[in-house]
């Protein structure tokens, strides 16, 4: 009962990844964001009921509550007809991630875990805000990057369609990323705790994940305008990518 | 009472004509009420006068007497749904010369706020008003720039977003690039520098700006300090080149050059940060945003179509409104007749008779009223209106 939740915000999220791809249907894409992210909500809030402990500590359930803080970050301001081409680089990654957390079993109610309620909030929900964070940064300066290019090529129906300013994107990139780094420093610390209290050593996710802090690090320091920064938010979400793809059912096992 | 509609637009009348019949707000104010119930909508494109009656040759012999001349066949008569028809379309900016040109709503505001018009004037151009502010709000009509001066600072608002706080630097005394500039300035943006060949024409520019004067000697020193750059000289070679842009920039350079021969070297484009539009570029921009404005226009005709139905409906409505009210007005002076006639003691119990009389009225006249709605607004309403009227001897009041 509780896993049939799964298909309203999937299919809202589908239609909102197809409904961007045209100026006329907008407002649906917009909604269907608002329906499938309300139906995540409930199936998370279920999960969370039936569940013995943390409900999302496999990597499948970890990828569903990924996705859920994506399109939430995104709906705080994604909405806006400017950032229409945000929800269209957005929507279609979190329908397919949102997918690939069922296929895994990341949906499903009653999940049990071996590791404390406290340390795996802690851990996981810090680390998938920050990655979704990440995201975030790196969908606006992928728009970013395509309205400079547009700027630059002196495309005529550069005011026809709309993107949001330059200047905006780049603020917004900042932000997002100021936002994001405290709260992957905040897991990683815990994950570290963890690490040194069961004697292990680094694995590669935990490895890639502390070169992604490097990077968003380094970008907050250097805080790089324009083109470099919109690549340098990229190149961190690319290991991002590996981090969560990749690299993350070795961790999770 | 019907509305009634007689003027003249660029459509149909030369400027020449169309000068000599513009009236100044106060003049139109004063027209309007020479004609009696009348709105009086006076621009540079068009002097309309609506009427709340048939008082059209009134209207046209005052507008004749302005132009000093015969109008026929230049002046336009419309009449009921036709004049609210052409009235919202104007509100909307659909009868403008550029389609979706904002304008216009403030001038029909302005013109329906200097009379005090009667009901039908008063609830046509409020409906106007409103169908101007929804054209605008639910469609794109009214968001890209009509001409190479506003283009210009929107091109520049798709770099910074708002422009307040940002500085421009304006090199050459060009009508195009002041008007770039204005429309920059209009934007929040702050024209920070004039520079031109001759130091008067600086200075006497940079005073209207508050700007500082410069020589163009002197604009690559500035460059580091401007977020805009606006070119309009007549020099016979570029008067910015590469070497003149820092290289070390926070921020992006925008320029826009209007000048022919080009003021700006096209390889500034090629830096990093820096963006440059010429006349070619804003002239692609406005031809393809104008091409936008008019397929949003054939949304913003069906808004108006609805508007105009709605306008229809509640006209028609206007027929059966007396009737309806008289029919309520001789059964509640029955009712109350009646009731006097009884002899009831018992506050409670007259109360009670007097509730139960009451709910008897409403549920007979209740589906009689509904229907005659229906039928004002099939054009079956004064036919309806009449038929009450007869039936309940409401014309012999």
């Amino acid at each position: 009962m509780v896993e049939a939740l799964f298909w309203p915000a999937f299919l809202g999220y589908g239609e909102a990844a197809v409904a961007y791809t045209s100026m006329r249907t907008t407002r649906a894409a917009t909604w269907g964001v608002r329906v499938g992210w309300l139906a995540q909500t409930a199936l998370l809030v279920a999960q969370a009921l039936r569940a013995d402990g943390f409900p999302w500590w496999s990597w499948a359930g970890s990828l569903n509550l990924f996705v859920w803080l994506v399109v939430g970050a995104y709906l705080i301001w994604g909405c806006k007809p400017r950032y229409r081409l945000l929800g269209l680089a957005v929507m279609p990654l979190a329908a397919a991630l949102f997918g690939v957390a069922r296929l895994g079993g990341g949906t499903h109610a009653g999940a049990h875990d071996g590791y404390g309620t406290f340390f795996l909030v802690l851990h996981v929900g810090f680390v998938l805000a920050a990655f979704a964070g990440f995201t975030l940064a790196a969908a606006l300066a992928g728009v970013y990057l395509w309205q400079e290019r547009r700027l630059k090529r002196r495309a005529a129906d550069i005011l026809r369609l709309r993107l949001p300013p330059l200047t905006s994107l780049e603020r917004l990139i900042q932000r997002t990323i100021v936002v994001s780094l405290p709260l992957l420093t905040l897991g990683l610390v815990a994950g570290l705790v963890r690490l040194r209290h069961d004697h292990r050593s680094l694995d590669a996710l935990e490895a890639i994940t502390f070169v992604t802090w490097f990077v968003y690090g380094g970008f907050l320091a250097l805080r790089p305008g324009g083109r470099r920064g919109a690549y340098l938010a990229l190149g961190g979400f690319a290991l991002v990518i590996v981090a969560r793809l990749v690299l993350s059912a070795g961790h999770f096992s | 009472m019907t509305l009634s509609l007689v003027g003249l637009s660029h459509h149909v009348a030369p400027v020449e004509l169309r000068e000599r019949v513009t009236l100044d707000a106060a003049r139109s104010a004063e027209l309007a009420h020479e004609l009696g119930e009348a709105v009086c909508l006076s621009t540079c494109n068009r002097t309309e006068l609506y009427l709340a009656d048939d008082g059209d040759d009134r209207a046209v012999s005052a507008l004749e007497e302005l132009a000093g001349e015969s109008l026929d066949g230049v002046l336009y008569r419309l009449h009921d749904d036709a004049a609210a028809l052409h009235l919202f379309r104007v509100a909307a900016g659909l009868d403008s010369l550029v389609p979706g040109e904002g304008e216009i709503l403030g001038q029909v505001r302005g013109a329906y706020e200097s009379v005090t018009p009667g009901p039908v004037l008063d609830h046509v151009f409020r409906q106007a008003l409103a169908v101007g502010k929804r054209v605008r709000t639910e469609t794109a009509i009214g968001e890209s720039p009509a001409s190479v001066s506003s283009a210009a600072a929107a091109l520049a608002a798709q770099v910074f977003g708002k422009l307040a706080g940002r500085n421009v630097l304006l090199v050459g005394a060009g009508r195009i690039g002041e008007l770039a500039a204005s429309s920059l300035a209009a934007r929040g943006a702050r024209i920070a520098f004039v520079a031109n060949r001759t130091p008067e024409t600086a200075r006497e520019l940079a005073q209207r700006f508050g700007a500082t004067a410069l020589s163009l000697e002197e604009i690559g020193d500035r460059l580091g300090e401007v977020d805009v750059v606006v070119t309009s000289t007549s020099a016979p070679e570029a008067v910015l080149r590469v070497e003149d842009v820092p290289a070390k920039r926070r921020n992006p350079l925008f320029f826009i050059d209007i000048a022919v021969p080009r003021d700006v070297d096209p390889q500034i484009a090629k830096l990093g940060g820096c963006f440059l539009y010429d006349i070619d570029d804003l002239e692609a921009v406005v031809a393809e945003t104008l091409s936008g404005r008019r397929a949003e226009a054939e949304k913003a005709e069906q808004l108006v179509a609805e508007e105009t139905e709605r306008y229809r409906s509640w006209r028609a409505s206007l027929d059966v409104v007396p009737a309806i009210a008289s029919l309520r007005a001789r059964a509640e002076e029955i009712r109350t007749a009646e009731l006097a006639k009884v002899r009831v003691s018992d506050d409670e119990q007259r109360r009670t008779l007097e509730s139960v009389t009451a709910q008897i009225l409403n549920k007979l006249l209740h589906l009689p009223t509904v229907r005659m709605k229906e039928a004002a607004v099939s054009a079956d309403g004064a036919l309806y209106a009449d038929a009450v009227k007869h039936l309940f001897g409401l014309d012999d009041e």
